[in-house]
């Protein structure tokens, strides 16, 4: 962490342009060379509602939300509902201001649209600005949009205003203004609301808060990207042209960016009648030779059990991605958690035959999906990708280069004709699709309407040929050869350096064990506790099935105790390396939080501090303490 | 060349090509339905031009989901009630094949009857052929959705209280283009059906009775039946939707009364397939999408080009 950062706060209610508006900004703090970092709350509602975004930029890497943030931007909600006090959901029109104020850091800055916000509403708002030194500039955001334009661009106001009080150029704010969609009049008014905004807070204040934005540079071009963007990106540079899907937050964003791009690349994207269908479309496409996946979230994703046995009986290829947010059941639709992890290990009848893997970033996702194409073509097994809702709306700048890549369209273990005629066939003529026989397990496959590869995929357990066989022999040959696939999976990824992710100096006492979008965060509390005096490391493990169990054994007999962090109530991945290491037990102990909002570092840092200091006991109510087994 | 030379192939087909070397022999009950269905499938996919390799027969789950394993093609024993989605996905992906797909009224009516009214709504170039014996059979004779309002069976006593899914009437508001009944015990009718349901451009929906002689034993054995197209007693266009309307809700009626009605109910061959739709809105590429694979000169697109609006 450096003390010279900006974590900008923008808030205000769902649909008034917080996204678009906190995203361009993020953009012209990356342009000036920030590192930039973004995270997104909102709510399940289309209209009004506690929303905001946080950017937190530095000149220095940043790869996490921050502990709390430092600059406020509050703007009013145009849907505000229940005005009255007695209403069970409270005043909504004083949120954008109320509902932040617990983050805000000591000596932060506070502007809010006194057009539309009433600070006398929010209890003890004058007093706790004066104990906490908080610099609070109440301006007519909504008045001076209004003079040239529109009420919505107040937001346009409250960057400019903000551009002023941390000394930042309004230069590639207006650059990224000009790029946008914006039509002339619109980008007209906005450009003199953004200048007014700025002169006139320039002009009539002067300020002596310490919050400013930091100068800085990269080496080469950045982009802005989610998890999602990771995801979808990869998915097009392996080769996927085909994605079936149904609506649900928050994997919609990744079935909406392939589904506005593969049809411009010569490829089908279809919104289909439910989750079952969308599955088993992208079953039948692969089945036909094209790379296709498909996707949901967790409800949706329960739908998919039937299909993603299928493609494990037939062994068909398949890329599936399960974007989780807080349940059971309906849950929390906009907030993230990690509490899938054994659904998605296990759900469908019969022995789990998969491969899944969590990225832990961005970056990750790109990489990771690459690899579960590249896995599911080679070993007709399917992939899947399980992230988050946290991973997949927060942006992060990246190197442009990292997608400067060569396409990998390759079908893996599929026959071509020719091919085709010197493999096994039955006497009958039937292509031998599943035979016993190979060492890992991959029968190569053909594709309806070669010549020669004819066969029957089947649900039912079933031959060489793909008949139907209860033939107890027979059987077993399937079985294990099914299963061959994951050992040789788990051996060919061994070596893979893009799903373990080591952090820490190596000899280390203490360890974290996190998996999937909580690694960053854990990264930077490893950062911060080692500044601090302490010796710790972090393993990020992004390998769930088949488990990397000599990397995870080889970091836990290395480590005097670990703690392992996660987003849900019952310690899923704490399960899980039990299960698979069988033993550890005594070391492993959990720091768990599921209140819809992921760790922030200082949940980390000082759950790490009260663990080993002993007394058991973590701060605050949002997180937990799951002892290991014996103390 | 094609990396798929099967489809399109120029040559002499024989029947028997669609006889499997492998397991020829069905597990049907002696008098099954079933047979009629296969019989006239073999029958049929000659007359269309179309050889094995270039034929992806898609089935669900029950005695109906084994036609693939007893007809010699390229096959996909999927499970119960999702057949449509899979072959549907399969034309997308190759609309060089012949997609037929197939499963029961349990199958087709029940769990997957989201599929089946959203594969005739979206009207993909497909054939679907129900085997609909009114009975649930592999299961040993529980009532179905077909079944008539009062049959009684061990998992409805009392008889159930439900009336029958009406398959044609169902599937014409659906969006079908193509709508008809045959009969197992009319192998002549069945064939033509099936051909015409094949050569026909968008979904074509056949419902198959096939007589369960073990399970629906009390049941009609679909004889006499009668062919509306060729009766005297009956006089309706099949290319008038509401005539055909009136025709499929009155041969529902009758079945119930058991009195067999048959033959093509509905023909629309002015509407657009579905690849035709998305075709023309330029969503659905001209070549078929499984080639591409196989093309080493294809230049591939990359997310690179895509990174201008992340700056």
């Amino acid at each position: 962490m450096t003390d010279d950062e900006l974590i900008w706060r923008i808030a205000g209610g769902s649909g008034d342009g917080i996204a678009s508006t906190s995203q361009n900004f993020a953009k012209a703090l990356m342009r000036s060379g920030l590192d930039v970092f973004t995270h997104r709350h909102y709510p399940s509602r289309i209209r009004g509602g506690h929303t905001y975004v946080e950017i937190r930029a530095s000149d220095e890497p940043v790869k996490s939300r921050g502990d709390g943030y430092n600059f406020l931007l509050a703007l009013g909600d145009s849907f505000a509902r229940n005005p009255q006090e007695d209403a069970y959901y409270g005043v909504e029109e004083v949120k954008p201001l109320s509902e932040n104020l617990d983050d805000l850091r000591e000596g932060g800055v506070v502007v809010y649209d006194e057009g539309l916000l009433d600070a006398e509403e929010v209890p003890d708002f004058e007093q706790r600005a004066e104990d906490n030194d908080w610099h609070v500039y109440p301006l007519d955001l909504r008045g001076l949009a209004k003079e040239h334009g529109r009420e919505v661009m107040r937001n346009t106001a409250g960057v400019g205003a903000t551009a002023a009080l941390v000394g930042f150029d309004l230069d590639p704010i207006l650059d990224v203004m000009h790029e946008s969609k914006m039509s002339g009049d619109v980008l007209e008014a906005n450009e003199a609301i953004l200048q007014e905004a700025y002169e006139s807070v320039r002009d009539d204040y002067d300020h002596d808060h310490d919050v400013s934005v930091p100068e800085g540079s990269h080496d080469e071009e950045q982009v802005l990207v989610s998890g999602s963007d990771g995801i979808a990106y990869g998915a097009i540079d392996a080769g996927c042209r085909f994605i079936s899907g149904y609506p649900m937050t928050p994997w919609t964003d990744v079935f909406t960016i392939m589904s506005q791009n593969l049809p411009k690349m010569g490829g089908v994207a279809e919104q289909v009648e439910d989750e079952i269908a969308a599955a088993s479309l992208a079953v039948g496409a692969s089945h036909a030779g094209v790379k296709a996946m498909s996707g949901s979230s967790g409800g949706g994703f329960a739908l998919m059990s039937e299909p993603l046995g299928l493609a494990e009986m037939t062994e068909t290829p398949l890329v599936l991605v399960e974007a989780q947010r807080a349940g059971p059941s309906t849950g929390m639709p906009t907030k993230p958690e990690q509490a899938d992890l054994e659904h998605v290990l296990y759900t469908s009848q019969g022995d789990s035959n998969r491969v899944v893997f969590a990225p832990g970033n961005q970056a990750e996702s790109y990489e990771q999906i690459r690899r579960a194409f590249e896995v599911a073509w080679d070993y007709q097994i399917p992939s899947i990708i399980l992230y988050d809702q946290k991973l997949s709306g927060e942006t992060r700048n990246v190197d442009e280069s990292l997608f400067d890549r060569e396409p990998a369209p390759d079908l893996g273990s599929t026959l071509s004709e020719e091919e085709i005629q010197e493999a096994a066939h039955h006497h009958s003529g039937k292509f031998q699709r599943f035979q016993f026989d190979p060492e890992d397990g991959v029968s190569p496959r053909t594709i309806p309407g070669q010549k020669g590869g004819r066969y029957l995929a089947s649900g039912n357990e079933h031959n060489e040929s793909g008949h139907i066989t209860e033939d107890p022999q027979e059987r077993i040959k399937q079985v294990d050869r099914r299963l061959r696939k994951l050992e040789a999976i788990r051996d060919d990824l061994a070596e893979d350096d893009v799903l373990q992710t080591y952090y820490g100096p190596e000899d280390a006492d203490y360890g974290f064990l996190s998996w999937g979008s909580q690694q960053d965060t854990v990264e930077e509390a490893v950062d911060r506790l080692n500044g601090a005096g302490y010796s710790v490391k972090a393993l990020g493990v992004s390998q769930l099935m088949p488990y990397p169990r000599q990397e995870v054994s080889d970091f836990l007999s290395s480590v005097e105790e670990c703690i392992v962090v996660e987003m849900n109530a019952t310690a899923q991945f704490r399960g899980l390396t039990q299960k698979e290491l069988g033993r550890y037990g005594e070391k492993l102990s959990s720091l768990l939080k599921y209140n819809g909002n992921p760790f922030e570092p200082a949940d980390v840092v000082e759950g790490f501090e009260n663990i080993t200091s002993g007394d058991g006991e973590v701060p605050g109510d949002h997180t937990r303490y799951v002892p290991a087994a014996g103390d | 060349m094609s990396a798929f030379s099967a489809i399109d192939e120029e040559r002499e087909i024989d029947r028997d090509e669609f006889t499997p070397g492998i397991e020829p022999q069905p597990t049907w009950c002696p008098g099954c339905g079933d047979f009629g269905v296969l019989k006239a499938l073999k029958q049929a996919m000659p007359e269309v031009g179309r050889t094995p390799e270039e034929v992806l027969l898609v089935t669900g789950i029950g005695c109906s989901g084994k036609l693939s394993s007893y007809f010699e093609s390229y096959g996909f024993h999927s499970i119960h009630g999702r057949a449509l989605p899979v072959a549907r996905a399969a034309k997308l992906a190759n609309p060089g094949l012949e997609v037929v797909a197939a499963g029961g009224d349990g199958d087709g009516y029940g769990i997957g009857g989201n599929h089946w009214i959203h594969t005739a709504r979206e009207n993909h170039d497909m054939t679907y052929i129900v085997f609909n014996n009114e009975i649930f059979g592999l299961t040993k004779g529980q009532t179905s959705p077909t079944s008539p309002k009062g049959h009684t069976s061990k998992t409805q006593p009392g008889g159930s209280a439900k009336d029958p899914v009406r398959p044609l009437s169902t599937s014409l508001q659906a969006g079908a283009s193509f709508i008809a009944r045959t009969a197992a015990v009319n192998p002549n009718q069945a064939k033509e059906i099936l051909k015409q349901a094949m050569e026909h451009d968008g979904f074509a929906h056949v419902d198959f009775l096939t007589q369960c002689p073990t399970w629906n034993k009390d049941a009609k054995q679909y004889v006499p039946y009668i062919d509306v197209n060729d009766s005297d007693d009956y006089d309706f266009d099949p290319t008038d939707r509401r005539e055909a309307a009136e025709m499929m809700f009155e041969t529902e009626n009758k079945l119930s009364e058991g009195e067999v009605l048959t033959g093509v109910y509905y023909v629309d061959e002015e509407r657009p397939s579905y690849q035709q739709e998305k075709q023309a809105l330029g969503e659905m590429p001209e070549e078929p999408l499984a080639d591409r694979y196989w093309d080493d000169d294809y230049e591939w697109e990359r997310s690179y080009d895509l990174l201008d609006k992340h700056k």
